[in-house]
């Protein structure tokens, strides 16, 4: 039997603010347990939460972002529960009355093809505490700074049909959420946390199989594998008579094993109601049009403008448009350079490259969008070749040079276009190579081709590189005739 | 020692007539504030409304409220000895809520109304016992006893800011700060003799205030008289950015309209308040406390608040959902009570929470907890939310046509320690005159209308939201023309 895997998200997105949702204490990661969690995050009896208005600000961007409704009148509610990270015994949710209602995602299909991810909705919440099980001798030990850090929970409808489509989905979620500036889009630190719900049915089959839900995946690769996982194991079970279970599952990234974690029967009743701490949040037409004027361009309409406005090919604009930083680096080295197809294939050919294998973010990278924009217009003016430009690039990587033009200066390296200086270096490479001209000379003219790559190698062997390759091919054709 | 120009002794006069002659010169704060501390020393053990004295700390705040007034930087309260109820939390002071739970909790932090108290140049003489997490109607439910009331100590003084009012009463306080959810300062206040408001829902902030019901909650000031409510809700009321519920919205001077005269003053009697169960002597005083009203030019007409009978089914609803999740984080884990030597932390939990409440406590959580369980929560807490609705919708409509609206504030005197402990129904029944206005979110007042078998008796005064300057403009005006606020017990 042929199956269809059936595909929906919930996605975790941490807020960018500098404080947290409900009180003033910082959200910066990675201080010492317990240093950021004040009165409020601590739940001490008497203490009350006020809405971060920036948390606020932050939602609803992506609900313009995602095409999605904003909801006016928007309710905090309680979700009940005891876990030792989880200071006040419920967490500060909502459910009924989210901020972002029903919205839009598309992405692009390996085929070409554009394919449509609804929204449900999208909520605002706090987080939790961690719970921290090594090191306490038997102990558990509970850091609360990151309770209280402003979370919008993005809920997709079931409209993924494989693990491709859903980390496609992931990327596209990545990038908006980047681009509006309200998230750092850090999965290491936990900034996207994503949890996905499978369930198989017979291709064809218009009622939805059980589902499952793999909780906390924290990479675009582990959630590709976990779902593949996840569906070749409702499979198998299906086909060997079993039936899939509700349940909550956990997929361990480091070893690929997945495992239940606790069935439908043992969910939470969560006991959610309207939180009497909190007054509604009401959103105004004026709030709206402030925030709608702060928008930045979304990747979908940057990628269009790529293509036309640039002339990128689909597959460039794509890539480049896809990261807000991938793509600030990218306009920003074409019009330094003033060559949009040449800063494309630099940005990801040799910058791409060198960053991979250094490990290194591009906001990160020591050759600047400005310093590659000015070797690209050195190879466009015909100072340099695009062989020295790599060496230049290197030379700038290693902080050898501030700007292209002083690597090429400092280690002479500009192309030579002095049409005397170049014939002589064919002459002296045509008479070394006597045998070699009498062979091409003998040649058919459809073979002549490769061998003319011979006698340009030697030459540029011999000018070290900097003789123009556009003019040694000129000469070259010209004397051999 | 006593103010040379008053007969009464220092501890029968009213916060006024303190202030007047702390700012005159004719007695210093430090010597109020010993008077007091020497009468809690020895009179306390009696009433037990005291949880923690804070003798220390009320004198050199005494001292330095002494330098103020000598240098000229007083303000009408600087000086004045309060005791606050026991959930507001108080900076380096115990704060115990009457439960087992916080009896090792010093809360690191002052709530906006002592903060506000306190710099208004008060004396803190200490916290004042209560119903356990503010949940009850006697006192009875404190993990550090019962209060007695000081005109019969076989009697309760009410709840839950029992203590409260019973140390106005017996004069171990000056003025204190109550809190009511469901009528916790103006039922106490009634069955104690004493004047207590409870403000508009969003008048007073509840930073700092442990929480029994975030909806309802709200402080108030206990005291002598509508005056002294005055001048206390004065400094207590105001826009705190740290409570969402807070109403930015100017406080008026509430001392200012005290003297209005009431002529024309449309009083609304709710035909439902004076129903079945309401004592007849009870209302007895309350019609000759109306009949005084209309000796002062004020109109009565009998008026209807169809939904009364629905508010205490509602309340016993939306008050535990609250509490119930209120309450979820005395967990044993970051402080408060905790059970020795847990096995996992499902007994972690189970214990600490099991052996650190009170029956009373655990009972509302549970209740609340089932209120909003899956399956239940239509039937019974969206069902309440809804009655609450139209309870509000009886009271505005009410208010389109009288200005105050009074009856009885409980429908019986004190009752004997014990008379209900069985019957929590007959103790929630005991709320229904006070407990309509805190679903509806209005201001509420209770001022010593008579005696019943030797037991005040209070007349209650609701108005319309963020009219408490009309309240107290009218219990002024009944305390001008009545002596029943100056009756004290014995042994006061």
């Amino acid at each position: 039997m042929e199956w269809e895997a059936v595909i929906g998200l919930e996605v975790h997105v941490q807020l960018a603010t500098k404080t947290k949702i409900f009180s003033g204490a910082s959200t910066a990661f990675g201080a010492e347990p317990n240093t950021q969690a004040c009165a409020i995050d601590l739940g001490l009896p008497g203490t009350l939460p006020v809405v971060n208005e920036e948390a606020i600000n932050m939602a609803i961007k992506f609900g313009l972002g995602v095409n999605a409704e904003i909801n006016k009148v928007n309710v905090f509610e309680r979700k009940n529960y005891f876990y030792p990270d989880l200071p006040k015994g419920y967490q500060t949710t909502q459910l009924d009355k989210p901020i972002v209602g029903a919205g839009t995602v598309d992405i692009a299909l390996e085929d070409g093809s554009v394919h449509t991810v609804r929204i449900h909705h999208a909520h605002l919440e706090e987080d939790a505490g961690k719970s921290l099980h090594e090191d306490f001798a038997g102990m558990s030990g509970i850091d609360l700074n990151r309770a209280g850090t402003p979370l919008i929970e993005v809920v997709t409808e079931p409209d993924m049909r494989n693990a491709k489509q859903a980390v496609a989905f992931a990327r596209k979620l990545h990038s908006i959420v980047t681009t509006l500036g309200i998230c750092d889009g850090d999965m290491s630190q936990g900034s996207m946390r994503f949890d996905v719900n499978v369930s198989v049915r017979p291709k064809g089959q218009e009622k939805l199989g059980t589902r499952t839900e793999t909780k906390n995946l924290n990479s675009f690769r582990f959630m590709e594998a976990a779902i593949n996982k996840e569906i070749q194991r409702q499979i198998e079970a299906i086909e060997d008579g079993f039936e899939i279970i509700q349940e909550t599952r956990l997929y361990n990234g480091d070893t690929g094993e997945a495992r239940s974690m606790r069935s439908k029967e043992e969910a939470n009743d969560y006991r959610y109601f309207p939180c009497p701490d909190l007054l509604p949040v009401v959103i105004d037409d004026s709030r709206l049009d402030k925030l709608r004027a702060e928008m930045p361009e979304m990747p979908e309409v940057r990628k269009a403008r790529f293509i036309e406005e640039l002339g990128l090919s689909n597959y460039d604009a794509e890539i480049l448009s896809g990261e807000k930083a991938t793509a600030d680096y990218f306009e920003a080295a074409a019009k330094t350079s003033g060559d949009a197809k040449l800063a494309a294939n630099w940005v990801l050919g040799e910058l791409a490259k060198t960053l991979n294998q250094n490990d290194t973010e591009i906001k990160d990278s020591p050759v600047s969008a400005e310093m590659l924009g000015g070797l690209i217009a050195r190879i466009k003016d015909n100072t340099i070749s695009g062989k020295i430009a790599k060496q230049v690039f290197d030379a700038l990587w290693k902080g050898e040079g501030s700007t292209a033009d002083e690597v090429i200066e400092k280690k002479g390296l500009k192309q030579v276009t002095d049409t005397g200086a170049i014939e002589a270096i064919v002459d002296e490479v045509l008479a070394a190579n006597q045998a070699q001209v009498e062979q091409y000379q003998a040649a058919e003219e459809a073979k002549r081709g490769k061998m003319i790559g011979f006698f340009v190698g030697q030459i540029m062997k011999a000018s070290k590189g900097k003789a123009n390759p556009g003019m040694v091919n000129q000469l070259l054709k010209k004397k051999l005739g | 020692m006593s103010d040379p120009t008053s007969t009464k002794p220092i501890h029968q006069q009213s916060l006024a007539e303190l202030s007047g002659a702390l700012q005159a010169g004719k007695v210093s704060s430090v010597e109020l504030t010993q008077h007091y501390l020497d009468r809690i020393k020895q009179l306390n053990n009696k009433i037990n409304c005291f949880i923690t004295v804070t003798e220390e700390q009320a004198l050199e705040q005494a001292k330095a409220a002494d330098t103020a007034i000598a240098a000229g930087n007083a303000s009408p309260l600087t000086g004045i000895p309060l005791a606050h109820k026991d959930l507001f939390c108080t900076e380096g002071v115990k704060t115990s809520c009457g439960s087992k739970m916080l009896d090792n909790w010093v809360a690191p932090y002052e709530s906006t109304v002592t903060g506000n108290l306190k710099a208004a140049g008060t004396v803190t003489l200490g916290k004042l016992n209560m119903d356990e997490f503010a949940m009850g109607g006697s006192n009875e439910n404190s993990f550090y006893g019962p209060v007695r009331n000081p005109w019969n100590k076989e009697m309760v003084p009410g709840g839950s800011s029992g203590g409260s009012a019973a140390a106005v009463a017996a004069g171990l306080a000056v003025a204190t700060t109550g809190t009511d959810t469901g009528g916790s300062i103006r039922q106490p206040a009634s069955m104690c003799g004493i004047t207590g408001l409870k403000p508009t829902y969003g008048r007073v902030s509840r930073w700092g205030m442990v929480a029994f019901a975030s909806s309802l909650d709200q402080a108030g000031p206990m005291a002598r008289t509508a005056q002294d409510a005055a001048m206390l809700l004065n400094v207590m009321a105001g826009f705190d950015p740290k409570d969402s519920t807070c109403m930015d919205r100017a406080v008026p001077d509430y001392t200012a309209t005290l003297d209005q005269p009431l002529k024309g003053l449309r009083i609304g009697l709710p035909k439902e308040y004076f129903a079945e169960g309401l004592d007849a002597k009870v209302e007895q005083v309350i019609r000759d406390a109306i009949a005084e009203y209309e000796k002062l030019g004020a109109t009565v007409k009998e008026i209807s608040l169809p939904r009364t009978h629905h508010s205490v089914a509602a309340y016993y609803v939306i008050a535990p959902a609250e509490a119930s999740a209120n309450l979820s984080r005395f967990d044993g884990v970051r402080f408060g009570y905790r059970c020795e030597d847990p096995k996992d932390l499902e007994d972690l939990y189970k214990r600490s929470r099991g052996e650190g409440f009170g029956s009373e406590v655990k009972n509302r959580i549970m209740v609340g907890a089932y209120a909003l369980s899956a399956g239940y929560y239509d039937a019974y807490y969206a069902k309440a939310q809804k009655i609450r609705r139209l309870i509000r919708d009886d009271f505005l409509k009410a208010f389109e046509e009288v200005d105050v609206i009074m009856g009885p504030t409980a429908p019986t005197p004190a009752f004997p320690i014990g008379a209900k402990a069985n019957d929590p129904v007959a103790m929630y029944l005991g709320d229904i005159f006070t407990i309509s206005t805190n679903l509806a979110g209005l201001p509420g007042m209770s001022v010593p209308a008579g005696f019943v078998d030797g037991l005040p008796v209070g007349l209650q005064i609701i108005g319309p939201h963020f009219e408490e300057a009309r309240l107290l403009n009218a219990g002024h005006q009944f305390q001008q023309e009545t002596d029943w606020h100056l009756h004290t017990p014995s042994e006061a």
